[in-house]
């Protein structure tokens, strides 16, 4: 909860900013002012319980892994060659990653055109990254290796599609938020849209690197 | 995600459409719950009542049956394999359309926000989808029965290598299958949404002075549950994509090398493993049954509380048993799986695992029996279906120590007496928490009283038949009887068990049939039952300090305040024997 607290009164400094309730749990509650601190505080408890059942769907499918690349009896993993662009894909997400902070940042300074223009380049560079897991896949498909090649490939197929998946979703969010910004009608609410989906960015991105440790050092 | 701020401004809707069908209100939503839960419960029960006329008259030849079934039932009799895919949907629809929607999604959503103090769930547009999402899951879920082949056999935990072979394995597990592993995949996010809903909720919109401690122990049941949902259904949705892509996409999780399916080898899958389906499905399915009753032992506490007019006996111990059950949950289903060949360690560590389990729920009971000790108990049928439960909670529970232990779960594992447990304890207990639930907030949710006269005919009838059903499934499975068999009639040493079958079946089609009374006492009442007053049971919590029904925004835009615990009831020298959480502390000054 003090992860969520510290982001709740960050990167908002035009406009007033939304009253806190001092209580979680405690003697707390919105009292009669419409609700907008305790919505705030609602939306990112929502964030962090999604992000809790991303982690176990994920966790899920690598205890898989573990328990089927253990098979050692039948000796079927045949480690599949992966594509070199997925480190630049790892970059690209990355890269858009710090962007995000930065047009967040820009926002707490009250630049405005800056948070639109890095939030913006964040933006594509997801796109971008989307695309490179989609080359991934065809020079995969063009070396012969599929999904049900091998239980390597297999893997690497439903972890890169289910990140992809998640990315889509933080994609579609980010040009929400991006349309929203270019059109001048960033309200409180949309600040946080802003830090929710900028969190689950950030995710997304830790996510991606423990996958590619996963797939380098085990798949 | 929505963000909530979009329903600050919380006008009513209008039009029908966005009143009575796309609506934001947790009320309604609730309602929607409940309705798709009641006819999720009646197809349920119609399967199982085929499955029990199939099992005592295996050769009599039901014209209608051909009807329904050209090819499976030919003739008017029932293949083995149609046995098996009404179990399998029996199952299925009554463990997630029934037992997981109603007492979390249905009675949750309507009550949880009221309970708190709060004009709405969390994340109102979430809640909309997750229960269209759900629907969506239910039709997904039925439309198996009209593909080819039908509705598939594997049960309803879809065990590999049979759930995932492929039509080879037997009518039923071609699309029928795709189609029962889409649909809980659906189902999964539905109840993720919901769970969102529910942790945000209770976390952040509780009103002033609703400290987590005055909580009603029924919210405290919906949050637990809601984690578990939360924790379980990511789970069984990444196994479910794992056993699709294992069926549609030529990938081996779950498929072992070596199969011999109906006179064909199996090439193209080699190396999987079936038990990993088994893990992750269970480590799911235990919390599932959690899921299923916690939010009945919330009810139950409740309303034993209510209607004894005493406190609730160690609210403390109820709320750390709550959460310590919900805790040792995750840490138990191994314990399903003894039968698997794991290592005798592992299944003595989840053993005792299961065992431990025992002492929070022991606490629970006893803490109910102390609830009613020396209380002016009242009578009303919502108590008594709340009896019921303790009754049908502890019954189950025992027989779920002999499970608990591997050595003798070896020899009761595949036979009646585990279905006579587990319906017990998560099907009829849990059945009974909706019942309780209904009559005692159908005066909130539809301003009608329900008939008492009916329903007590009701809940007598229900309880005799359900023990009638179900505790001879415990002497049949100590005999011997195998569990899934759709025809034992012919086998010698259970001939003497088939008029202990006759009378279970006759059992099953009684309860069925007093089900009728509960439909006419509901929508009877529901039209012509007496207007319910503000607070009819005298209760103290902030549901029963506003109309019946409650207006859109719940409080009427006032928001409530709550100055003491769910529970002040025959509090020595207070004016009435309650004091409600929202009444102020000088009235309750006379008796501080």
């Amino acid at each position: 909860m003090d992860m969520a607290a510290s982001l709740t009164h960050d990167h908002i400094i035009q406009g007033p900013p939304p009253p806190i309730d001092p209580g979680w749990g405690g003697g707390g509650g919105s009292g009669g002012s419409g609700g907008r601190g305790a919505d705030r505080r609602a939306a990112f408890t929502g964030l962090f319980v999604g992000l809790a059942a991303c982690t176990m769907a994920f966790a899920a499918l690598s205890s898989a892994f573990v328990v089927r690349r253990g098979l050692s009896d039948m000796n079927d993993w045949v480690s599949i060659g992966k594509p070199p662009i997925l480190f630049v894909n790892t970059a690209i997400l990355l890269l858009s990653s710090i962007l995000l902070d930065y047009s967040r940042r820009a926002l707490k300074a009250g630049n405005r055109g800056r948070f639109n223009f890095w939030w913006t380049a964040a933006t594509v560079l997801g796109v971008l990254f989307l695309t490179g897991q989609a080359f991934a896949w065809y020079q995969l498909k063009q070396a012969g290796v599929f999904i049900s090649t091998n239980p390597s490939s297999s893997f690497f197929y439903v972890f890169t599609a289910a990140h992809a998946l998640h990315v889509l979703g933080g994609v579609s969010a980010l040009i929400y938020v991006d349309v929203q910004a270019l059109r001048l009608r960033l309200g409180p609410s949309r600040r946080t849209a802003i830090d929710i989906w900028a969190v689950f960015w950030h995710f997304l991105d830790g996510l991606w690197i423990y996958l590619m440790i996963l797939f380098y050092v085990w798949g | 995600m929505d963000s909530p701020a979009e329903h600050s401004a919380h006008h009513a809707p209008q039009g029908f459409i966005w009143k009575y069908v796309f609506s934001f209100d947790h009320k309604v939503i609730g309602i929607q719950y409940y309705f798709l839960g009641l006819f999720s419960v009646f197809v349920g029960m119609s399967l199982s009542l085929l499955m029990r006329f199939h099992m005592v008259n295996p050769a009599v030849a039901v014209p209608w049956f051909a009807k329904l079934w050209p090819t499976a039932a030919a003739g008017g009799l029932m293949t083995p394999e149609l046995y098996l895919s009404l179990m399998t949907m029996h199952g299925t629809i009554m463990v997630f359309f029934v037992l997981t929607t109603v007492p979390q999604s249905g009675f949750g959503n309507y009550f949880l926000p009221i309970q708190i103090g709060a004009e709405d769930m969390a994340f109102p547009v979430l809640n909309m989808m997750s229960f269209w999402t759900t629907f969506l899951a239910l039709i997904v879920m039925i439309a198996a029965f009209f593909v080819q082949g039908g509705a598939p056999l594997s049960g309803w935990t879809a065990y590999p290598p049979l759930s995932g072979a492929g039509p080879l394995t037997g009518p039923g597990e071609g699309m029928g299958q795709n189609l029962w592993i889409l649909s809980i995949a659906i189902f999964c996010g539905a109840s993720l949404m919901g769970a969102i809903n529910f942790i945000a909720t209770t976390v952040d919109l509780r009103c002033k002075g609703m400290t987590l401690m005055r909580m009603p122990l029924t919210c405290w049941t919906w949050l637990v549950t809601a984690i578990l949902g939360l924790l379980g259904f990511a789970v069984l949705l990444a196994a479910g994509v794992l056993l699709l892509l294992d069926r549609v996409a030529g990938t081996s999780f779950f498929l072992p090398t070596g199969m011999f399916i109906n006179d064909h080898i199996i090439a193209n899958h080699k190396g999987g493993s079936p038990l990993l389906w088994q893990h992750l499905f269970w480590f799911f399915g235990h919390p599932e049954v959690y899921i299923a009753i916690l939010p009945g032992m919330g009810v139950t506490s409740q309303l034993l509380s209510v209607f004894s007019r005493k406190p609730v006996f160690g609210y403390k111990a109820m709320v750390y048993a709550i959460l310590s059950i919900g805790f040792l949950g995750f840490l138990v289903w191994g314990h399903h799986m003894f039968m698997s060949g794991m290592n005798p360690y592992s299944a003595m560590a989840f053993s005792i695992m299961t065992m431990c389990i025992g002492v929070p729920s022991a606490i629970k009971t006893f803490n109910w029996i102390g609830t009613l000790w020396g209380g002016k108990i009242h009578f009303d049928t919502a108590m008594l279906f709340a009896l019921g439960f303790v009754s049908l909670f502890v019954t189950g529970g025992v027989s779920g120590i002999f499970l608990g232990q591997p050595a003798l779960d070896l020899y009761f594992h595949d036979t009646y007496f585990v279905v006579g447990h587990f319906h017990m304890i998560m099907g009829v207990a849990a059945i009974f928490g909706m019942f309780a639930g209904t009559f005692y907030w159908f005066p909130k949710m539809f301003g009608k009283m329900m008939n008492e006269t009916l329903g007590k005919i009701h809940f007598y009838c229900t309880f005799i038949g359900v023990y009638c059903i179900f505790t001879p499934m415990h002497y049949v499975g100590i005999a011997g009887n195998p569990r899934r068999y759709s025809d034992f009639t012919n086998v010698a040493y259970l001939a003497k068990l088939i008029p202990v079958h006759q009378f279970m079946t006759y059992a099953a089609f009684f309860t069925a049939g007093v089900q009728v009374i509960f439909l006419v006492n509901l929508f009877w009442s529901m039209w012509k039952g007496a207007k319910a007053p503000m607070n009819p049971w005298n209760a103290t919590t902030l549901e029963w300090a506003i109309p019946s029904p409650p207006p859109f925004d719940n409080f009427g835009g006032v928001h409530p305040v709550v100055y003491r615990g769910a529970y002040e009831y025959s509090v020595p020298d207070a004016a009435a024997d309650f004091i409600m959480q929202n009444d102020p502390p000088k009235v309750a000054a006379a008796g501080d």
